[in-house]
């Protein structure tokens, strides 16, 4: 099979790490040869955060480059925006609708653009977007956004629930392992 | 068994499997994850060292002593260790001794992009370099073997995205090795002119035996495919020229870097009717090339600046197929940001108020460069805070202070003190101690008196090490005290002679550290005069004119209630910290 190309992003400090371990878990479950690219250090510090996923047959680059993802997940609307260039031709952008301002637009300097998902479409892409935000908090922590995101990016997979369930169990920590499941489930769900 | 591992953590496992007993490093993106995942491991005794020299000289002694040993760091961790370096090339070693180096172009966590694998050349010592995690792991152990067999330190050369990216290693069982006597040997370790002399020729017996070994190694592999490109590349670019080639072009793969093969190199160029050398950062092989002759292409199709990409090396051959679309819109920047509570944004804020000349230096603190305080003027290297303000002042410099965190004190910043309490400056050096390493992830350090493995241990008091270099003046402010700090800081810029002030307040991310409950905003107090705008906080911002609290993010810190003069933040209507 063709290298399949996702491509994650977020805010620092909205769990990127963990939702692209939980990605590289159910995809070595389900036997792929897999390569997921993580961002440590400086960024994490409320930057824009972006996280690459391929599997196949045989993958070699560890990156995604302009306009070679099939999906593009954001945790952030703009951060939706920032990395749309990722997506290839009929992509699907799978996004919260959940608005962080940076700190430029919090200093007033610019302006938060608007319609974006309107924008999205008219540039060719498939929108799929949830207010992970308010689902997260129904599982019980605006916390986990990026479970029920991926969650939501589940739907994409023809893989099993086992197999989530399986990924989730080695990724979340034990005291917490319910309410991310339920989290996933209302993302998968919505 | 296989796994999916990252490729800081495969250098790891490689080093446990390897039968290493000790690792002793000092953190930096993106290599802190190698030394933190061989912490997990019982066998080996791991460390974080108060800085790479340190660490490496640890390693040795440790390699000295008959057993494996490792250390890491980022590529200019291996400025501050190079002296070390240079030496233990003519020493050798006893047992095997390996060097984890992760270079970082594209700068997503550094101060420059400087290339290490001229550091193997000029010190003389192998430099293998992996394109995966799988060879993160082979390459690792291989590594001890050669470095015993040729008796020298041995450099494995990581780059960010080998580094930070997970892919499939199978895993094996750890070596069972006995530990190789230490017999005392003068003329090889004690390296005075007499001693050092005759190293000098075992060394380069050493190096040229090594380059025969490129030759014919495995590392070095010519994959055949079509003839009319061929390309010598390694590492993280050796995949990207896949993506792009895959069997359409012949890659010549280097996986042992220093020292380069020739004939390997000369005989696949006889194969091809092209040759070009993908590389990122410096024209290395590229120069190894034209030095053996060959009509060869890199640098002038591939920039010597950031980071490579499939796509950019597929647009420079011609062969870009498709390229994403833009969304035609300004879309603002998202840097970094000191993170809501940060125990460094009410010192920066006082800083600003002030209008200091501020020497920074690295850490979380040199975000105080950014808007909205943009209180920092300078920051180069690790400890250069409080040497450059001592000659800043000493040149009749004005109203300047400098800035430097905890562990970066502890990491290099006392050589500075040193020099000022011997020196005798006017100078008023600021340490910013939030208890912990805080830009790299959370490592605890010297002055945290816990060790890797969060087990109380020494510590190293700030204070009597101030006073041991000299220093008579030290005071100690809570940061988030603003009106103390700014009396205590003014004070101290005026008074004649040095002094150290120690603004103390636990990082606000520490599991100890206990978030007070979110504050709110009085709109009928609230004139939306934006004081509160003035520190950058991400958890305030302006809405309707008035200022707004985001309750997912505040944390209570209580610096912006000491700016408002109209008394809009309300402490006792706050809702719970998590409330929205
Ligand atoms: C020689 C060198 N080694 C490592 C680093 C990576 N590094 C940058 S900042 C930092 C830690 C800073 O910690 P601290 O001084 O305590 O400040 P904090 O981030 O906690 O505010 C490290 C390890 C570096 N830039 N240079």
């Amino acid at each position: 099979m063709e290298t399949r190309n996702i491509v994650i992003v977020g805010v620092g400090g909205q769990g990127s790490l963990l939702a692209c371990n939980l990605m590289g878990r159910a995809l070595m479950i389900e036997g792929y040869d897999a390569k997921v690219s993580e961002v440590h250090g400086m960024s994490q510090r409320g930057g824009s955060v972006v996280t690459y996923v391929r599997y196949g047959d045989k993958v070699y680059s560890p990156i995604v480059d302009d306009g070679q993802a099939e999906l593009l997940v954001s945790f952030e609307l703009l951060e939706a925006a920032r990395w749309f260039n990722v997506l290839a031709p009929g992509g699907t952008v799978v996004t919260n609708t959940q608005q962080i301002n940076p700190i430029p637009v919090i200093l007033g300097a610019a302006k938060y653009p608007e319609n974006l998902l309107g924008k999205f479409e008219d540039n060719g892409a498939k929108v799929d977007a949830i207010d992970a935000l308010a689902l997260a908090e129904k599982a019980g922590s605006s916390k986990t956004v990026n479970i029920v995101m991926m969650g939501r990016l589940s739907k994409y997979f023809p893989f099993s629930e086992e197999t989530w369930h399986k990924a989730l169990e080695q990724t979340v920590p034990p005291k917490f392992l319910e309410m991310n499941k339920k989290a996933f489930k209302l993302g998968a769900s919505a | 068994m296989k796994e999916l591992l990252l490729g800081n953590a495969a250098v790891a496992r490689g080093a446990w499997e390897a039968g290493v007993c000790l690792a002793s490093s000092y953190p930096g993106t993106p290599s802190t994850e190698i030394t933190a995942a061989i912490a997990k491991y019982d066998e080996i005794y791991t460390e974080w060292a108060p800085n790479e020299k340190v660490g490496m000289e640890v390693a040795w002694g440790a390699c000295l002593a008959g057993k494996r040993s490792f250390t890491g760091m980022k590529h200019v961790g291996l400025n501050v260790a190079a002296d070390t370096l240079f030496t233990i090339s003519y020493t050798g070693v006893n047992a095997g001794m390996v060097i984890a180096v992760a270079d970082e172009p594209g700068m997503h966590s550094s101060q420059n992009e400087q290339d290490s694998r001229h550091y193997a050349r000029a010190a003389k010592v192998p430099m293998l370099e992996p394109a995966d995690s799988a060879e993160c792991l082979e390459f690792t152990k291989l590594a001890y073997e050669l470095s015993e067999k040729y008796d020298t330190p041995i450099i494995v050369r990581l780059c960010t995205r080998i580094s930070h990216s997970q892919s499939v290693v199978k895993t094996e069982e750890r070596e069972k090795r006995p530990v190789k006597e230490y017999v005392k040997n003068p003329q090889k370790y004690v390296m005075m002119p007499t001693f050092a002399r005759p190293r000098h020729p075992i060394v380069e017996k050493r190096m040229s035996d090594l380059r025969a070994l490129s030759e014919k190694t495995e590392l070095n592999r010519i994959e055949l495919g079509g003839t009319d490109l061929g390309i010598i590349t390694s590492g993280t670019c050796y995949q990207y020229v896949k993506e792009v080639f895959g069997e359409k072009a012949s890659v010549l793969k280097l996986g042992f870097v220093h020292p380069l093969p020739e004939d390997l190199i000369i005989d696949f160029s006889k194969k091809v009717k092209r040759l070009v050398v993908v590389e990122e950062l410096d024209p290395f092989i590229e120069d190894h090339c034209k030095k053996l002759g060959l009509d060869v292409t890199g640098k002038d199709m591939f920039s010597l600046i950031g980071e490579l990409s499939p796509n950019i090396i597929a647009e420079k051959f011609g062969v870009l197929s498709s390229k994403g679309k833009t969304i035609e819109e300004d879309i603002p920047n998202r840097p970094p940001v000191m993170c809501a509570g940060c125990s460094h944004r009410g010192l920066f804020y006082v800083l600003s108020k002030l209008k200091a000349m501020v020497h920074g230096d690295i850490g979380c603190y040199t975000l105080g460069a950014t808007p909205p305080l943009n209180s920092m003027d300078t920051c180069v290297c690790m400890g250069a805070s409080i040497s450059g303000l001592h000659g800043f002042v000493r040149a009749g410099g004005k109203n300047a202070v400098c800035v430097i965190g905890d562990s970066t004190f502890a990491h290099m910043g006392i050589n500075g003190l040193i020099d000022i309490g011997y020196n005798q400056s006017d100078s008023t050096v600021i340490i910013a101690d939030n208890s912990i390493t805080g830009m790299t992830g959370h490592q605890e350090n010297p002055t945290t008196g816990f060790n890797i493995r969060g087990e109380k241990v020494g510590k190293m008091d700030i204070e009597m090490m101030c006073k041991a270099c000299g220093i008579e003046r030290i005071r100690t402010i809570d940061p988030n005290d603003l009106a103390e700090s700014e009396r205590v800081i003014k004070q101290e810029m005026n008074t004649p002679g040095a002094s150290v002030i120690i603004a103390k307040r636990p990082c606000m991310l520490l599991k100890s550290s206990k978030p007070a409950p979110a504050l709110n905003v009085d709109e009928g107090k609230c004139t939306g005069c934006t004081m509160c705008m003035k520190i950058g906080c991400p958890a305030i911002s302006m809405r309707d004119k008035k200022a707004s609290v985001n309750h997912t993010l505040c944390v209570g810190c209580n610096v912006c209630t000491q700016l408002c003069k109209f008394d809009a933040f309300d402490v006792k209507r706050g809702l719970k910290y998590g409330d929205s």
